[in-house]
């Protein structure tokens, strides 16, 4: 991998980046948001929730895990991708119990933000209404798989000292959960806990007897849609 | 002549009436309203059986007993044009929290053990008397039961959204979405 | 497996202490034979399996202790495959596959035999702990169903009859190998390190399949050539992968030659899973050495100097054979030291074994497993030319492509053009199954059609071919015209034959979606998800409550798989997409017309559990 800055386009027009770059960290740059559940800036991708699916050069691939090569068209916006990750998210809210009044993360959540902005009414796929389970031995942490996307966030961020995992996959296929590591529960602080729930992008972490700390109307997406700030910051 | 008025039935199935609460929390654009519609089954005018064919049904609730079934359907066959209204409509909301577990456990929690009850049903009854609705193996969202037209997502459905969807539909014009409208609580 | 079963259950507790003393030791002892190493958790779990019959939470324990990485991080290695247990699976455990071939084959009544003498259900353990009986996908004898591993022992063409014999004798106390009656299967599958009742059934041979193989005769050719040359001539073969995929081979080692480091690997994916495929079981029975010289020779051509053989963990009744195999490949200078002597090549073989997962077979999560990973396939790129095994430049190549290119070295990449067409060259290896006379295993040129296939096998009264296993195309007669060839019905080697009495929707669409349910590694939402609610679609459908919208709902929900990470979520919808697209009538006919939209509820069954828990009849009046 060099360092050469290279042309490619991003919905049309043209841009530079550096060569290498992955698409959803250049398209973020450029002011374009490509919706994201799984990634986070700076941590090696994994392109576990597929949202970020664009096409390039004509192909689907997930912008978080795709680097960037000259001249490559890449699409972000066209109407199947929209329909497409509108389906994916569709997925997600049947897939699980996301019983949004009922959730604490309601109003700061990453899953129900990007509802809200495709603007999306009902899923077009059946209710599953797995029998899913709550984790709450940890002493300042709350597990509800009801809520989990399987995104893996927690599983690639959180890790102790040694670089030992407190969170891991469980099974596989549609029977996946997360599993924590309550032998570790000692080095799950309370700061640990901390950095857990703020990864995770939905209800699924959950810092014990801290919920709802925001009033209504100033919860995060209240009023502006998720990815508003990428674009903004760019007009 | 003048031009009939739309017909407008709603009900509440597995629900709190919270969105039949946000139906009048459109304040004065109720009066509005009433000069657009003619309302007709419906808690708000206590119509408690179809009269005519109805162009709108609005259903609040989910399915979680087999009169709720029945109420739905009736609505499907007397209505042109169906919508579900709220959460549990839509996705089965919070009744459907009990989803995946035993009816058993629910029942026992219901009316033997729970707070509320225990105690005060020595001989463990079960009610079962014919007359009364019998419970669905789980919640369902109406469009798991019938065919629904439209989705108000809500918890409760805000005013303003429900007004301007029911004005675009009697109007005919294209529904537009402000963000802050389209909500899940 | 010792000691998983004492003979009194009432032991006293001093007892079950000095056993799980005793336990600890046994699994100490395993993890020093792989130094300890996490990146061979694989083996050391393989390994206590085999020894304690199931791995429970004291031994996930003390394995994370030794080698400092979490409880659950071995767990979900431990949990992703379906070889491993965290409960008692029985001292003889039953694996009976479940393939739409095995099912053809009488499957569910040798199933249900296996249930009444065991006296438990799949799923299950019998109450003595003598017997486990469970399902698993393809075992690779679907030239010989229905059939079952018995603590990883073979056991073919199961009737119910010989399932009562078996269990009989296993409560009889006869070890496994005694109580096989049915003779041993032919050529190697005979020797004593085998020991099997496998048969290889091959019937048609072609250059890579005949006889007379040299060993070594390649090796010793391309001793006088330059590695680069070695590639330049499998270029021009124009070989390309076997393993279904199709990238061209020699392109491939040209990349890993040229990627820069210190050490690179090749792998051999002898994992074949996709159901349907047994070909390669074949050529690692009779033609072992042969693929051990084409690793060698990739080796030699990329700059590695080891080798790695991924075996799938249903074909392990293989494993001391393959030992042996490389023990006297070692012995003869094919592999180790200045091999040939040549001075500076150097290469060597170790086979890992997989423990059940069929996504394995994707390159980069055969890769994962060998790790000691789940079998997740990665993002790519990089690519594992590039970036593969322990992050070094990575070849992976199926089994029957280097056995090809042993051929292509002997007798020259012009030789290997001279058959097949023009883009595809050379032979490939088919295992072809179902309802014909002669299932087996036939190596042709590329470029035959079905009919010839169909003809070849003794198939009459045909309704359809599964070309590719599931992951693959489901053709009707109005196509068998077609070829099989990289550039019309491509195939890793599965091919599977359906007369006009099969169902087509029941007994083969549902199998095949039901198996890549059972398969997807759950990485991504969509192939988590998508397989799942297309079969509720098909079950409404089988249920004669399907609309025509059901039908057109598959068709869209299966586009979303296309935004899957790997070739398993690509092609999860295929078996529902190809059958729709070319066996429409057989939808049309089993949904309702006239009727626009169908929830599939049925208020009886959904009040039939209140009513029973209150003790009610149900009185339903429909509106």
């Amino acid at each position: 991998m060099t360092n050469n800055v290279i042309k490619f386009l991003i919905d049309g027009k043209e841009y530079l980046a550096k060569n290498g770059t992955f698409i959803i960290d250049v398209a973020r740059e450029s002011g374009i948001f490509i919706p994201t559940l799984c990634n986070i800036p700076g941590i090696k991708p994994r392109g576990s929730c597929r949202m970020c699916t664009v096409s390039v050069n004509g192909r689907y691939m997930s912008a978080c895990t795709t680097p960037i090569s000259e001249g490559m068209d890449v699409r972000t916006n066209t109407p199947d991708l929209i329909d497409l990750r509108k389906a994916i998210l569709e997925i997600m809210f049947v897939e699980g119990n996301h019983i949004c009044p009922v959730c604490e993360k309601s109003g700061n959540c990453d899953l129900q933000a990007l509802g809200y902005r495709y603007q999306i009414l009902v899923s077009r796929f059946p209710h599953q209404y797995p029998k899913r389970t709550i984790d709450a031995l940890n002493p300042h942490l709350i597990k509800d798989h009801n809520r989990c996307i399987l995104c893996k966030r927690c599983i690639r961020t959180i890790k102790d000292e040694q670089g030992r995992g407190f969170f891991a996959f469980h099974k596989r296929g549609h029977k996946i959960e997360i599993s924590i590591d309550h032998s570790m529960n000692e080095l799950l602080t309370e700061e640990v806990a901390q950095r857990a729930v703020d990864i995770c992008p939905t209800g699924a972490l959950l810092k014990k007897e801290s919920g709802y700390q925001t009033p209504i109307s100033n919860r995060k997406y209240e009023r502006t849609p998720i990815g508003s700030d990428i674009e903004h910051a760019h007009q | 002549m003048e031009k009939k008025k739309p017909i407008v039935a709603t009900t509440s199935l597995a629900g709190c009436f919270g969105c039949h609460m946000s139906i009048l929390d459109i304040d004065e654009r109720i009066l509005s309203l009433i000069d657009l519609v003619e309302f007709n089954k419906s808690p708000i005018n206590d119509i408690k059986k179809f009269t005519e064919y109805c162009d709108i049904g609005i259903i609040e609730g989910s399915c979680c007993n087999s009169e709720n079934v029945y109420t739905l359907k009736e609505f499907r066959k007397n209505c042109r044009v169906l919508i579900s209204l709220g959460e549990c409509s839509i996705m089965g909301g919070i009744p459907s929290m009990r989803n995946g577990i035993p009816i058993r456990e629910c029942f026992e929690e219901a009316y033997m053990h729970g707070p509320s009850v225990k105690g005060h049903n020595p001989e463990m009854v079960l009610p079962n008397d014919p007359e009364l609705p019998m419970i669905l193996d789980r919640v369902y969202p109406c469009h798991e039961i019938v065919k629904i037209d439209y989705y108000l997502p809500g918890c409760p459905p805000r005013a303003d959204l429900i007004y301007d969807a029911l004005a675009a539909l009697i109007s005919g014009n294209e529904l537009k979405l402000p963000y802050e409208v389209v909500k899940y609580d | 497996m010792k000691n998983a079963f004492p003979d009194s259950t009432d032991e006293l507790e001093i007892g079950e202490i000095v056993y799980q003393d005793t336990m600890i030791d046994t699994v100490r002892d395993i993890l020093k034979k792989y130094d300890h190493n996490p990146t061979r958790l694989m083996d050391i779990l393989i390994d206590t399996q085999s020894e304690f019959g199931y791995i429970q939470p004291l031994i996930v324990a003390e394995i994370s202790r030794q080698l400092n990485i979490s409880n659950v991080d071995i767990e979900q290695t431990l949990s992703f495959y379906h070889f491993f247990s965290t409960k008692p699976t029985g001292k003889y455990t039953v694996y009976l596959n479940n393939s739409v071939i095995a099912n053809m084959m009488g499957r569910e009544d040798v199933a249900r035999t296996f249930e009444r003498e065991a006296g438990c259900k799949f799923g299950e353990v019998s109450a003595d702990g003598l017997i486990g009986l469970f399902s698993t996908s393809c075992i690779g004898m679907s030239d010989q169903e229905p059939a079952a591993l018995i603590n990883g022992t073979v056991f073919t063409m199961l009737t119910p009859f010989r399932v009562k014999e078996i269990i009989r004798d296993l409560k009889g106390g006869k070890k496994l190998d005694e109580i096989i009656v049915e003779g041993l299967g032919d050529g190697a599958n005979a020797l004593p390190e085998i020991n099997s009742m496998v048969h290889n059934n091959i019937r048609k041979k072609g250059p890579i399949l005949a006889d007379g193989y040299k060993p070594g005769e390649a090796l010793k050719k391309i001793m006088k050539i330059k590695p680069e040359e070695v590639i330049a001539e499998v270029k021009l073969s124009n070989i390309r992968g076997r393993g279904g995929a199709g990238f061209p081979t020699g392109m491939k080692w040209e990349i890993c030659r040229n990627a820069p480091s210190d050490e690179k690997y090749i792998f051999c994916n002898a994992d074949e899973g996709e159901p349907g495929t047994f070909k390669d079981r074949v050529i690692l029975t009779e033609y072992p050495k042969m693929l051990m010289e084409g690793m060698a020779i990739a080796g030699y051509a990329v700059g590695a100097k080891k080798g790695i053989l991924y075996v799938r963990h249903e074909y392990k009744y293989l494993q001391e054979y393959l030992e042996k195999i490389i023990e006297g490949g070692r012995k003869k200078n094919y592999l180790g030291r200045n091999i040939c002597g040549k001075e500076g090549f150097d290469f060597d073989i170790r086979i890992q074994f997989g423990a059940g997962a069929y996504v394995c077979g994707e390159e980069s999560a055969l890769i994962e497993s060998a790790e000691g990973k789940r079998g997740e396939p990665r993002d790519r790129p990089p690519f594992p030319v590039e970036s593969g095994y322990l992050q070094k430049p990575t070849i992976v190549n199926n089994v029957e492509t280097l056995c090809s290119i042993v051929k292509i070295v002997n007798h020259g990449a012009l030789w290997y053009r001279s058959m097949g067409t023009k883009e595809s060259s050379g032979t490939k290896v088919i295992s072809i199954s179902g309802d014909c006379k002669y299932s087996g295993v036939y190596e042709i040129e590329w470029g035959f059609s079905v009919t010839d296939v169909l003809e070849m096998v003794g198939a009459s009264d045909v309704q359809a071919v599964q070309v590719g296993g599931p992951s693959g195309t489901l053709i009707g007669q109005n196509e068998f015209n077609r070829t099989l060839s990289y550039t019309d019905l491509s195939t890793g080697g599965s091919i599977i034959i359906f007369n006009k009495q099969r169902d087509l929707i029941k007994d083969v669409v549902l199998n095949f979606t039901n198996f890549f349910i059972d398969e997807s590694c759950g990485s991504c939402t969509t192939c988590r998800n998508i397989p799942v609610m297309l079969r509720q679609k098909l079950e409404k459908i089988l249920n004669a409550r399907g609309v025509q919208k059901d039908i057109e709902d598959m068709i869209e929900w299966a586009k979303v798989l296309k935004a899957s990470r790997c070739g398993l979520g690509l092609t999860a919808a295929n078996p529902i997409v190809t059958s729709i697209r070319n066996f429409r009538p057989l939808y049309d006919k089993k949904i309702q017309h006239g009727k626009e939209y169908d929830s599939n509820f049925d208020m009886l069954a959904a009040v039939k559990e209140s009513c029973d828990a209150v003790g009610r009849v149900p009185n339903i009046h429909s509106n």
